[in-house]
């Protein structure tokens, strides 16, 4: 959590967030599309569809520069810890949270260092599907992290983004991206109802979030 | 460079433009606000038209090489909204990228050196049979025959049709030395021109449709109007060309019913994949692929009869 302690990126994360911002229009002419939400100072967990390493870029491409530099990705450490230089990449470069999907350690649990993190004023890009989806399936049932955020943050607004079109682009496994054209839809903010069951919350979630893709009967 | 009608294209373009901004500027400044869709979408365009016949006039005196980068990036851009738009499985990716990384490259560096006969069969003769053998090692059969032939239309209609355009400077017109660039802004103007006054007369005039299933917006009332306005400005511009007037006219007409047709084919594919535009990467136009379909079709047709009659 160290590299997150200072509010301000570095000159490195400044220069890379740029830099990805700048190759994520060129490559895919992203563009946001604001239907239900608008950009805002209010802190947010942003959750979206997860197929490919690009879709981290694409959703934070599309916001501002200001929420950009206080909005991280959280990102598996049993993959972006493993070797040094993903390390590096992934809190040096892109100031992504790492947590542990498997953990035994009290000092691991990804719930707490979620929240710490929103605690500093930050907000989170989460995939809440917990991996990159290649079934067929368009989105993959929900893992209770988002649940569990919003049962301890409510003030927290949690937006739903599809990201369209990036597992074309950048599909598990390849590392260059095909030129397609990408948008990211930003919906209405979701929150748990009073008494709301964990499960019913997540399937609602999960709903909100596919109701937005734009092309439903395309996604392959 | 043709200084003289450079000079007089230059001013005759910049002129069309400030009275159509000017018209444009008084609707709006006269219409109730906030203004209509209608007024919106007209300014929108017109400032996409200033964008557009800048950016082909810097290309223009760039020469041969500023018009080669310019149509391989609108080839990218068409090919990339039309890759978007159809069926393709996460096995074709190593083909897709090929048709970005190699596919348009290569193409365009034909179309450079005016390596003819390859430039004419690369993509219809080895393409066509190696991008389907790839597929096929790939081993995915799931609809294999939509995606090999959406693949075979994407490189067919945005880089070969396209790449006509600036393979119009490689020919030797006896006589016309030095002077194809204005070739190429006889197709531009003729063709796109005749987009525009299609539109105008089917807002006019139009009741009849062509094909109601296709396009809500194509009337014979537009087509003959558009046409009819557009072979005469043809022959107004024949001056540009190594055409008689009457011959201009023709040509004109010609390439203008194939941008017609393009138009048609490229509604019609729209319509297929449920979508209104290509993309969205010109203000009020939508896609490239919007701007460019009349433009696809009639430049082969357009570079063939020239090369066929006047070489």
């Amino acid at each position: 959590m160290s590299k997150l302690g200072t509010r301000t990126f570095t000159l490195l994360q400044t220069v890379t967030s740029v830099g990805l911002s700048a190759l994520a229009w060129a490559v895919t002419g992203v563009r946001p599309i604001w239907n239900g939400s608008q950009p805002s100072d209010r802190q947010r967990i942003y959750f979206a569809n997860h197929a490919s390493h690009g879709d981290f870029i694409l959703l934070s491409a599309c916001l501002s520069e200001k929420e950009r530099a206080r909005t991280h990705a959280v990102a598996a450490a049993d993959y972006w810890g493993k070797t040094r230089l993903r390390r590096f990449i992934a809190e040096d470069m892109l100031s992504s949270v790492l947590i542990h999907r498997q953990w035994t350690d009290e000092a691991e649990n990804p719930i707490s260092i979620m929240l710490s993190v929103l605690d500093e004023g930050h907000s989170l890009i989460i995939f809440p599907e917990g991996t990159r989806n290649m079934t067929d399936e368009p989105l993959l049932p929900f893992r209770s992290g988002l649940y569990n955020l919003s049962m301890a943050r409510p003030d927290v607004e949690l937006i739903p983004c599809w990201i369209e079109n990036m597992s074309r682009v950048l599909p598990k496994g390849q590392f260059v991206p095909v030129p397609l054209l990408c948008r990211v839809v930003f919906g209405a903010p979701i929150a748990i109802a009073p008494g709301e069951e964990r499960r019913a919350f997540l399937d609602r979630a999960r709903q909100a979030l596919l109701a937005l893709n734009p092309r439903p009967q395309r996604d392959d | 460079m043709p200084m003289h009608e450079t000079l007089i294209l230059v001013v005759g373009l910049a002129a069309v433009l400030t009275t159509a901004s000017l018209v444009a500027a008084i609707l709006s400044w006269r219409a109730p606000k906030p203004l209509s869709s209608t007024l919106v979408n007209l300014n929108q365009r017109i400032n996409a038209w200033w964008v557009m016949v800048v950016a082909i006039t810097v290309a223009f005196f760039l020469g041969r090489s500023g018009m080669t980068i310019l149509f391989a990036l609108i080839s990218f851009a068409a090919l990339r909204e039309f890759v978007t738009l159809t069926h393709s499985r996460r096995s074709d990716h190593w083909v897709l990228l090929g048709m970005f990384g190699i596919i348009i490259p290569f193409q365009y560096w034909l179309v450079w050196t005016a390596w003819y006969g390859l430039f004419t069969i690369f993509i219809p003769v080895y393409c066509f049979l190696l991008m389907p053998a790839i597929t096929a090692l790939h081993g995915d059969t799931e609809r294999f025959l939509e995606r090999v032939s959406a693949q075979q239309w994407a490189v067919m209609i945005s880089v070969y049709c396209v790449s006509h355009v600036p393979a119009l400077l490689t020919l030797d017109v006896p006589g016309f030395e030095g002077r194809n660039l204005l070739l190429i802004a006889f197709l531009i103007i003729t063709v796109q021109g005749s987009d525009v006054l299609q539109y105008i007369f089917g807002k006019l005039f139009g009741r009849h449709l062509i094909s109601p299933k296709v396009s809500p917006s194509k009337t014979w009332e537009g087509l003959v109007g558009g046409l009819a306005t557009s072979s005469l400005l043809g022959a107004l511009l024949s001056f540009l060309t190594p055409f008689s007037p009457l011959q201009a006219a023709g040509v004109a007409f010609i390439a203008c019913l194939m941008g017609f047709l393009g138009g048609l084919v490229a509604s019609a594919i729209k319509r297929d994949q449920g979508v209104k535009d290509w993309g969205h990467l010109i203000e009020g136009h939508g896609g490239m692929m919007d701007r460019a379909d009349s433009l696809v079709f009639a430049a082969p047709i357009f570079f063939h009869t020239v090369r066929y009659f006047w070489t």
